[in-house]
């Protein structure tokens, strides 16, 4: 079984977030980027698939310019046997990417595509149903389990309400939850293995794919900020302040 | 052009979300209809077709649509989307999991989270984690959108009377079957509707000691919720979580008790009215966002907190 996985680099999770003074987009200049987490845990489970047998391949895929073949090598760092850099402008629409990921999906004839559930840049959550939609594929999104067993993945969600079991039938598109694995970290001698791994490079006219969107900015502005509070001295302060300052005991 | 809601059901009530989903619509266009798509699902049919300002609901009533498996429902929609200039779904996991697909079947792009209309082309959304704020103009021919339940308010569940219209398309995936659900049972209100909400973090240590909350949440009419730490940890279960990656509230008072105040901990619950922060450090970034913030230990702070309502 092939498995094919997409990753994004975007600001590292532990970065705060500036908005450019033009409003025009966050401020990315000497800002430290890292994998996409959800697309670690990605990685991560089709790693372990392999590891277990199921898998024989596991192929990874980013979509944007050429800082992203640094996210491939660490994917392959941990455990990817080749990746392809579909070369693209960085921060390309959701529709677009999915395009690209379901066309060399296609391609590879991937029997598995693992996608994070969504990117902590554009908080976006929708590129693997759309891959499952545009490849008619079915899908299981925010998994915290994934089985594969007789040509079926079956698969735990965390939904609203609690959990809910899936079995989908393969090939298809699973996107990943925070509690589906802990991912590893790559060791010296793997990073400098990956760095002799196969990286492919693609254009979108590669795969015959038209990218854009009719989606544009009008302005991305900073969050409105909270006034700041006070420190109470003890639980009857904190009591008498809810009651009779913000009303919202009674 | 008339504005099509996805509405949030299990099949017995019509979910809280879709009240605010409808409150998003009407500032697009007063003509919204409602699908309900389900299986032996009359109740919702009728509490649907009460919604103020719900003006048609349609009706799809099969066991293919029972689970809301996306596969199914996605062209269930497409194929009644002609007519509809805008779809739209709360940003729940279920919307989540069905509208982008029904944008990828129609090629458009889908908004998620939409917390503001603007005008029938422009809307606001938060990015980063809530970070940053994005206005974005759409001129696709169908707009889809998921809407953020706390940017709206609650549209009257009761005055309206909607016609109604059978659809008989079945559409019957047989590449994807329900196999089994795990829902939680809690008599407490939903966390996403919830006026107040007490959260419980890694600083609670275990499972049992959330108890301490429930009888906080017991006087005050309260949800639980908790941070992802909190969950990952095995202390409750993962839809109890509050966050970038779990639910989004913004109750009128939301007490948060050993939790660190990380970003992606605070994108789910800064909206809330008043926010309360017990915390033994004093340094914790929660303080930042707290109006009101106790530095204690919650073992000794909850207990009083609880005989002090
Ligand atoms: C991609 C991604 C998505 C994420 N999504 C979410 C999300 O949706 N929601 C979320 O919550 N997190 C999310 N996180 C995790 C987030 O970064 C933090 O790790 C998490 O919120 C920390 O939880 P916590 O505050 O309970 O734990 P900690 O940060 O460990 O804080 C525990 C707090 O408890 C206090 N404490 C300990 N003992 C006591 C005591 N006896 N009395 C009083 N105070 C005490 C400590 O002082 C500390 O401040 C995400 C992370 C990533 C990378």
């Amino acid at each position: 079984m092939k498995i094919l996985v997409s990753v994004k680099r975007v600001i590292d999770y532990n970065v705060k977030v500036r908005v450019k003074p033009d409003q025009s987009a966050v401020d990315l200049t000497n800002v430290k980027m890292s994998m996409n987490p959800f697309c670690e845990i990605a990685v991560e489970e089709a790693i372990r698939l392999k590891e277990k047998g199921v898998a024989s391949e596991v192929v990874v895929v980013s979509v944007g310019s050429k800082s992203c073949q640094e996210t491939l090598r660490t994917a392959m760092a941990l455990g990817a046997d080749r990746a392809i850099q579909v070369e693209a402008e960085d921060g390309l629409d959701s529709l677009s990417v999915a395009k690209l990921i379901a066309k060399v999906a296609q391609e590879e004839a991937a029997d598995l595509v693992i996608m994070g559930k969504q990117a902590i840049d554009s908080d976006n959550n929708q590129t693997g149903q759309m891959v499952a939609a545009l490849l008619d594929y079915p899908q299981a999104t925010f998994a915290s389990e994934v089985v594969i067993e007789n040509g079926e993945a079956q698969v735990t969600r965390e939904i609203d309400g609690g959990l809910q079991t899936l079995a989908i039938t393969l090939p298809a598109v699973v996107t990943t939850d925070l509690r589906l694995n802990e991912p590893r970290f790559a060791s010296l001698p793997n990073i400098m293995k990956a760095k002799k791994k196969p990286l492919d490079v693609k254009t979108p006219a590669d795969l015959g794919v038209e990218v854009g969107s009719n989606v544009s900015i009008v302005s991305v502005t900073p969050p409105p900020q909270r006034a700041g509070g006070i420190k109470v001295g003890s639980v009857a302060e904190l009591v008498d302040k809810l009651k009779n300052e913000a009303k919202v005991v009674s | 052009m008339s504005v099509l809601i996805i509405a949030e059901h299990d099949n017995k009530s019509l979910k809280p979300a879709t009240l605010n989903t409808v409150t998003a619509a009407t500032q697009i266009n007063a003509d919204v209809h409602l699908l309900v798509a389900g299986f032996e699902c009359q109740t919702v049919v009728e509490q649907a077709s009460q919604v103020a300002g719900v003006t048609k609901v349609l009706v799809a009533d099969n066991a293919a649509y029972e689970h809301q498996l996306a596969e199914n429902v996605s062209k269930l929609i497409v194929e009644v989307a002609d007519g509809y200039e805008h779809i739209l779904a709360p940003a729940t996991t279920t919307g989540k999991n069905t509208l982008p697909r029904v944008a990828a079947l129609l090629n458009v792009a889908q908004l998620s989270d939409v917390i503001k209309v603007e005008s029938a082309d422009t809307f606001v959304r938060p990015i980063y984690a809530g970070n940053a704020i994005a206005t974005v103009k759409t001129t696709d021919a169908v707009k889809v959108l998921t809407v953020r339940a706390t940017g709206f308010d609650a549209a009257a569940s009761t005055g309206g009377s909607a016609e109604r219209q059978v659809l008989s398309q079945v559409i019957a995936s047989d590449r994807s079957r329900f196999v089994k659900e795990q829902l939680a049972e809690s008599d407490r209100p939903e966390l996403t509707a919830a006026n107040v909400i007490i959260s419980g973090g890694r600083g609670m240590g275990n499972g049992d000691n959330f108890k301490l909350l429930e009888g906080i949440a017991d006087k005050l009419g309260a949800a639980i919720g908790a941070s992802r730490a909190a969950v990952d940890a095995g202390f409750v279960p993962n839809d109890l979580q509050v966050g970038q990656t779990g639910k989004t509230v913004a109750p009128d008072l939301y007490i948060a008790v050993g939790i660190s105040g990380a970003i992606q901990h605070l994108a789910g619950m800064k909206d809330s009215k008043v926010i309360v922060a017990i915390n033994k450090d004093e340094e914790a970034p929660i303080f930042q966002v707290a109006d009101y913030g106790l530095v204690a230990d919650l073992f000794d702070a909850v207990p009083e907190l609880e005989k002090s309502l």
